[in-house]
C-alpha cells in the first residue's frame, strides 16, 4: 500500500467519515493527494481509490471531469477571467498581459514549472472586473499593467504563501464588494487553501 | 440605502460580522433556539410557506412548496447550493464571506423543519476564501453547541459539512451537484425523479441556494407573514442583485423587488448610472442564461413575474450592464463560449450546438462571416431549443443547452442590423 504520512492519513480518514458513503470524499481526497504530490499523480489516484473503495480508473474518470485537478501545475497558477463582466472591462487584455509577462500561453506551464496561466470562466468577482486568481486567491480590479507587476513580483520573490488581502492591496483596484476585515490564511499550493484539505497556511 | 435583511449585520458591523461573537451579540441563533424550543418542524415549514419566499438560485421555485415535496423516507439530506458560477453573479460569495453564521443558522432551521440530520454546503472550488470563512463559522457553531448532538439543549442532532467542488459550472445544476457530491462526474441526471424524492445517494434531498437559506433566521424571528408583507405579490422579500459591467457603482445590492430597472441601474445609491456618462445599450437581467433587455424596458418593474412577461428572468440576480460602446457580437461570443466550455457533453444538441455557435460568432468577429450566418445561428439555436420560446423548450437533459441560445436570440431580436453590418461590410468596423 502507498500509505500517506500519518497527519495526512488522519485527515483523509476524517474526511471520508463525514459522508453517507466514502466515495463522496473522492473530490476532497484528490485535493489532499495533489497537495502531497504537487499535482495529480498515478500514485495519488491509487491512494484515493484505496481510501474510497473505487478502482483507480474510476477515480481517474471522476478527476478528468473537473478542471481543478491538474497533473503538473506550476508553483503559481494564474487564472484570468474572460467571462462576460470581465470581458466588458478588459479581461482579455489582462490575460494577454499575463501571457506576455510570463511567456506562458493560456492553459500551459513554463519549463521550470513556475507559472501556469489559464483563462477561466466567471470567478464570482464580476463587480470587481476584471478579476484573476493566483492559486485560487482572488484579486479584483486589475489592470494589464498591475497584472504584469504581480507576475514579476512572484518571479522575483517566489513567496511561499499567497494571501488575497496582500495581493489585492498592492495589485488590485475596485473590489466587487467591501471585503471587510482581512485574514491571515493563504494558499501554499495551486490547490484551494481550505483547512480541511490541508492547504492553507496560518499567517504570521 | 439597501433594505436590510441579509446585509444588515455586515453593513452595521464591518469589522467582525463574520464572527460568532458578533452574530450572538446581534440576536444570532435566537431563531434556531426558538424553533427548537417552541415550534414543531411542521410549524417551521408553515412559516416558510406563509413567507412566500421563492428560491434565489435561478428558477424562483417557492421554497415552502419544495419542502412539501420531500419524501417521507429516512435518512434524508439538505444540500445548500454555493456553487455560484453563473457569469455576473457574486452575491452568495458576499454572504459566505461576511455573514456565514446567518447561513449556518438558516441551514440548521431548515434541517430541523425537514427532519434532516446530515447537511452539506457545496461551495465551488474557486471560492477558497469564502469556504474558509464558512468552515470557521461551522467550527465555531459546533463548539458553541449550535451544530452537533443535542443542539442548543434540544434533542435535535445535525452534522454540517462544507464540501468544495472542483471547477465545473454545471455542478450548480442540482442533480449534477448531487452526482458531484457522491464523488461522481458532475453530469446532470434525468428528472424525474426529483431530488426531493431521490436525491443524494437516492435518498430524499432538498437543495436550496445560499441566499434562500440565509433568509430563514429572519423569517423565523419575524414570522412568515412579516416577510410576505415586503414587496409585491409573487416577489416577496428583499433580493440581492449583483450589478456589474459598465455601471458607475458595481456591487451587490439588497433591494425590495418592485422597483424599476431604471431605479436599479441609475439609482444614486444603486448602480449610479453609466460609467463615463455614456448611453445604455442593453442589460442582462438575470445572469448569462437570461435574454437581454434594452432601454425601452427601463420603466418595467423588477419582479419575477414581470421579467417572465418580458421573455426573460431574474435568474441568479446578476444584472450585467452594457453601454453604447459594447460590441454585441463579442459580448454574445463571450457568453456562448462559456456555455460551450461548460457543457457536460451528454446531449448532442448542447455539446455540438454550443461549439458550432461559438465558431460562427468567431468567424463573424474575424470579418469572415457570411450573410447566411445570421440564420444559421438561429437555426442552431432552434435545434437546441425548438421554437425559441420563453420559457425555453427543453429537449436536453438540463436547461444549460437552452440557456446558450439566450445571447443569440437577444442580439438577433434587438441588434440585427448591427450584426448584419458585420457580415456584409466585414470585420471589426461594424
Ligand atoms: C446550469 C445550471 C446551473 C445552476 N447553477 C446554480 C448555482 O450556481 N447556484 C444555485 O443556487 N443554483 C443553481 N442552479 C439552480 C439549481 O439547479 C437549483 O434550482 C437551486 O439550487 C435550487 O435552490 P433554490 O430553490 O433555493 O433557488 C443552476 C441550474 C442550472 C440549470
Ligand atoms: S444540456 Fe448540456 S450541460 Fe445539460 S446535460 Fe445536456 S449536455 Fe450536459
Ligand atoms: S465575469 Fe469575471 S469574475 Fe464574473
Amino acid at each position: 500500500m502507498t500509505a500517506w504520512p500519518p497527519e495526512l492519513e488522519g485527515r483523509a480518514q476524517a474526511l471520508a467519515g463525514r459522508y453517507p458513503e466514502r466515495r463522496s470524499a473522492v473530490g476532497p481526497l484528490l485535493y489532499l493527494a495533489m497537495k502531497h504530490d504537487g499535482g495529480l499523480t498515478a500514485a495519488g489516484v491509487r491512494r484515493v481509490a484505496e481510501l474510497t473503495g473505487l478502482t483507480p480508473a474510476q477515480v481517474q474518470g471522476v478527476a478528468s471531469f473537473y478542471t481543478m485537478y491538474q497533473e503538473a501545475p506550476g508553483r503559481y497558477l494564474i487564472s484570468v477571467c474572460t467571462s462576460i463582466s470581465c470581458h466588458l472591462l478588459g479581461g482579455e487584455a489582462v490575460l494577454a498581459a499575463v501571457e506576455e509577462e510570463t511567456g506562458v500561453a493560456g492553459g500551459e506551464t513554463d519549463g521550470e514549472r513556475l507559472f501556469t496561466v489559464e483563462h477561466v470562466e466567471c470567478l464570482g468577482a464580476c463587480g470587481g472586473a476584471p478579476a484573476l486568481q493566483v492559486n485560487y486567491e482572488t484579486v479584483e480590479g486589475v489592470t494589464p499593467e498591475a497584472a504584469q507587476r504581480l507576475c514579476r513580483r512572484l518571479r522575483e520573490q517566489r513567496p511561499a504563501v499567497i494571501r488575497s488581502d496582500a495581493l489585492q492591496e498592492e495589485f488590485g483596484g475596485r473590489p466587487a464588494f467591501d471585503w471587510g476585515p482581512g485574514e491571515a490564511a493563504g494558499a501554499v499550493a495551486p490547490v484551494p487553501a481550505f483547512e480541511p484539505y490541508g492547504t492553507a497556511e496560518a499567517g504570521p | 440605502m439597501t433594505a436590510g435583511i441579509l446585509f444588515a449585520r455586515m453593513e452595521a458591523h464591518r469589522a467582525d460580522s463574520h464572527t460568532l461573537e458578533r452574530y450572538l451579540a446581534t440576536g444570532g441563533y435566537d431563531a434556531l433556539r426558538r424553533a427548537l424550543a417552541e415550534m414543531t418542524p411542521d410549524q417551521v415549514t408553515a412559516e416558510v410557506k406563509a413567507s412566500n419566499l421563492r428560491g434565489r438560485g435561478g428558477a424562483g421555485f417557492p421554497c415552502g412548496v419544495k419542502w412539501g415535496f420531500l419524501a417521507a423516507a429516512t435518512p434524508r439530506y439538505l444540500v445548500v447550493n454555493a456553487d455560484e458560477s453563473e457569469p455576473g453573479t457574486f452575491k452568495d460569495r458576499q454572504l459566505l464571506e461576511r455573514d456565514p453564521h446567518q447561513l449556518v443558522e438558516g441551514a440548521a432551521i431548515a434541517a430541523y423543519a425537514l427532519g434532516v440530520h446530515q447537511a452539506f454546503v457545496y461551495v465551488r472550488g474557486e471560492y477558497a476564501r469564502p469556504a474558509r470563512r464558512l468552515q470557521r463559522a461551522v467550527e465555531e457553531a459546533y463548539a458553541a453547541g449550535f451544530l452537533g448532538r443535542g443542539i442548543a439543549g434540544s434533542g435535535f442532532d445535525l452534522d454540517l459539512t462544507v464540501h468544495l467542488g472542483a471547477g465545473a459550472y454545471i455542478c450548480g445544476e442540482e442533480t449534477a451537484l448531487l452526482n458531484s457530491l457522491e464523488g461522481r462526474r458532475g453530469e446532470p441526471r434525468i428528472r424525474p425523479p426529483f431530488p426531493a424524492v431521490a436525491g443524494l445517494y437516492g435518498r430524499p434531498t432538498i437543495v436550496n441556494n445560499v441566499e434562500t437559506i440565509s433568509n430563514l433566521p429572519w423569517i423565523i424571528t419575524h414570522g412568515g407573514t412579516a416577510y410576505d408583507a415586503i414587496g409585491p405579490e409573487g416577489s416577496r422579500g428583499t433580493r440581492l442583485f449583483s450589478l456589474s459591467g459598465h455601471v458607475r457603482r458595481p456591487g451587490n445590492y439588497e433591494v425590495v423587488m418592485g422597483l424599476t430597472w431604471r431605479d436599479l441601474i441609475f439609482g444614486e445609491h444603486l448602480g449610479g448610472g453609466m460609467r463615463a456618462g455614456r448611453g445604455l445599450k442593453a442589460w442582462i437581467p438575470g445572469g448569462a442564461s437570461a435574454p437581454w433587455l434594452v432601454p425601452e424596458h427601463l420603466d418595467e418593474p423588477v419582479t419575477i413575474d414581470d421579467a417572465a412577461r418580458l421573455g426573460t428572468m431574474l435568474g441568479s440576480g446578476a444584472v450585467i450592464v452594457m453601454d453604447e460602446t459594447t460590441d454585441v457580437v463579442a459580448a454574445a461570443l463571450s457568453i456562448v463560449r462559456f456555455f460551450a466550455h461548460e457543457s457536460c457533453g451528454q446531449c448532442t444538441p448542447c455539446r455540438e450546438g454550443t461549439t458550432w455557435m461559438q465558431r460562427v460568432l468567431e468567424r463573424i468577429l474575424r470579418g469572415a462571416g457570411r450573410p447566411a450566418d445570421l440564420d444559421l445561428l438561429l437555426d442552431i439555436s432552434d435545434n437546441i431549443s425548438p421554437g425559441l420560446r420563453w420559457p425555453p423548450a427543453q429537449t436536453t437533459i438540463c436547461p444549460l443547452g437552452p440557456s446558450a441560445t439566450a445571447p443569440i436570440v437577444s442580439i438577433m431580436r434587438h441588434f440585427r442590423p448591427e450584426v448584419e453590418a458585420r457580415v456584409t461590410r466585414g470585420g471589426a468596423g461594424g
